[in-house]
């Protein structure tokens, strides 16, 4: 660690940690529903766990990206952090309003819009957060002399992220019009501008643990992301197909969103070939298979699962079931999740000075989760070809479809549990590396 | 070979120019989403069963122009396949309907509110949807 101010970094990682345990509960509390022991119906009500689930995970992985800016900006920045102490206040208000939506949807205090629910009192809230902390990183980098093109795309992508978060705040009696803007967030998000967030942070981690030249892994960057919209702008059109939109969204939407997986399919290249060239044998072997595990599976999950159901007239058969929930896990698992697991497991030992990463529990962590997390997208998979040819293809009613799926959810918890293992190690490790430390240091090069 | 130049221009050119047509076809989609959804059908009453329906949260269960949860079924159409009294037998007493069927959430509804929230169902079931969902294979 640099910069005293890039310990702030700890604390949003640690909160990650907290959400992401509780992210696994609720998901329990849904796989058991749905084989049958909905035992916690009268306390958390499917649509509850299910609301505070997505929720947790956005906050989580927005969490993630922060502590992953106030370590890296610094950095690249070559200076200390503007106002140490607003990022310490923007963490607590953070925490504050991600734990009041959660206890708020216990009482079913929300909007009920898919990914959106929080209430918008706590929107504002929101808003008025990630202002601070964009203000933060953004003076930070105005006042460097030293501009890197890494810290500017993560810098455009949390910037962009904030912008879109406000479509998601146009109110519309219209159902149709109200989901075609929350896909302006929701979409915009995930297969855009959060595709800037990870290939910056990917490019940082590459540059660090490869020691690959800055220009060559920086001009590649540009590439993808550049690919990320070409495709992924006008493939929002994968949400227009049959919501009530002009129909010319069939043929726009399938053609871009087919393209999509190009964006994940060249950081994927980008990641392997940049560490098979790398020349240096960095310590922190761990941090890189974590890197590679996002780009790859990121491919994988959000690429090539989203492929599968994307051409409208597959996607007429697949939209609102299983299928969906196959590709979803993956994705985020793949594209965010894994990326935040890297950036921690680079950056916690440098913020605590203790290195966990050689230990066979970090490495079971890495292992576990996601063999798991491929798993459960095996069974959610299964579930949901087999929902999609029952129920919809040949007619069979919803819940008679749903007691024939049921094994295949006996083995997503199965795989669930093996994920979960993987997930506590990693907790573990995260606890067992200690507070941030006091002094300044290099842990690498010692 | 691409210089890095030239990359960051791809970027920035591709960005911009494929964001001006998504706004353009974005304002082309509201002018014509009036006539493809009815709104001249959008009454008070289905405002307001469609504020019921976000308020009970019932897309985290169940999915409407296929959006939403995978836990309970596709409302896109149950006007049209069920009508209004079995809605309204459902929206009172769902266990009575499906009993020792998967759960739903019991709902204190008026008669007023499970006019409101069938009235939205109606709606949301005469939208022109490009087809979906689609008729079951032998149907």
């Amino acid at each position: 660690m640099k910069y005293k101010s890039q310990k702030i970094a700890y604390y949003f990682f640690a909160f990650s940690m907290l959400l992401l345990f509780l992210q696994i509960c609720y998901g329990f509390v849904m796989g058991f529903a749905r084989i049958g022991y909905d035992v916690l119906h009268e306390w958390i009500p499917f649509n509850e766990a299910r609301t505070t689930h997505t929720n947790l995970l956005v906050v989580w992985l927005l969490s993630g990206f922060m502590g992953a800016a106030y370590y890296i900006i610094p950095e690249e920045g070559d200076r200390e952090l503007e106002w140490p102490w607003l990022g310490m206040v923007q963490f607590w208000s953070l925490a504050v309003v991600a734990v009041t939506a959660v206890i708020g949807f216990h009482f079913s205090w929300w909007e009920g819009r898919k990914f959106l629910e929080i209430p918008r009192e706590l929107d504002y809230l929101v808003v008025v957060n990630v202002l601070a902390f964009i203000a933060n990183i953004g003076m930070t980098l105005y006042k460097s002399k030293r501009k890197t093109t890494t810290a500017g795309i993560i810098f455009f992508g949390l910037f962009a992220a904030a912008l879109f978060y406000l479509p998601g705040m146009i109110d519309s009696d219209n159902q149709t019009i109200d989901s075609f803007f929350r896909w302006w967030v929701v979409h915009l998000w995930v297969e855009g501008v959060w595709e800037l967030i990870m290939g910056g942070i990917l490019s940082f981690l590459l540059i660090k643990l490869t020691g690959i030249d800055r220009e060559v892994i920086e001009k590649w960057l540009y590439v993808i992301v550049g690919l990320t919209f070409l495709s992924g702008i006008l493939g929002i059109g994968h949400h227009y197909y049959f919501i009530g939109t002009p129909n010319y969204w069939l043929w726009i939407g399938g053609f871009f969103s087919a393209l999509e997986p190009l964006a994940f399919l060249g950081m994927a290249i980008f990641a392997i070939t940049m560490s098979k060239k790398g020349g240096r044998n960095h310590p922190n072997m761990l941090a890189l298979k974590w890197s590679l595990a996002c780009s790859i599976l990121s491919f994988v999950g959000a690429g090539f699962l989203g492929f599968a159901h994307t051409l409208p007239n597959i996607n007429v058969w697949t939209h609102g079931t299983l299928v969906t929930g196959m590709h979803g896990h993956l994705a985020f698992w793949g594209a965010y999740a894994s990326l935040v697991l890297a950036i921690i497991t680079y950056a916690l030992p440098q913020i605590t000075g203790r290195k966990l990463f050689d230990t066979g529990i970090a490495e079971y962590a890495f292992w576990a989760s996601n063999i798991g997390m491929v798993a459960m997208t095996t069974a959610f998979g299964v579930a949901g070809v087999a929902q999609v040819v029952l129920e919809r293809r040949m007619g069979m009613d919803f819940l008679a479809v749903q007691t024939e799926i049921q094994p295949h959810f006996i083995g997503l918890l199965l795989a669930a549990t093996l994920f979960t293992s993987g997930i506590l190690a990693y907790i573990y490790v995260f606890v067992k590396s200690g507070l941030p430390r006091q002094d300044l240091g290099e842990i690498y090069d010692k | 070979m691409l210089s890095k130049n030239g990359a960051k221009y791809f970027f920035l050119i591709g960005t911009g120019f494929f964001f001006a047509i998504f706004l353009g076809l974005t304002y082309d989609s509201l002018k014509q989403v009036p006539k493809q959804t009815h709104e001249e059908n959008l009454t008070p009453q289905v405002v307001r069963g469609k504020n019921l329906f976000d308020k009970s949260n019932c897309m985290g269960c169940h999915t409407i122009l296929g959006e939403g949860a995978y836990y309970a079924p596709e409302l896109t159409k149950v006007y049209e396949t069920k009508g209004a009294d079995w809605i309204k037998n459902m929206l009172t007493d769902p266990e009575a309907v499906y009993p020792g069927a998967r759960k739903m959430r019991k709902y204190k509804f008026t008669e007023g509110e499970k006019d409101d929230l069938v009235a939205f169902l109606k709606w949301i079931s005469e939208i022109e949807t490009n087809g979906y969902p689609a008729k079951p294979v032998n149907q």
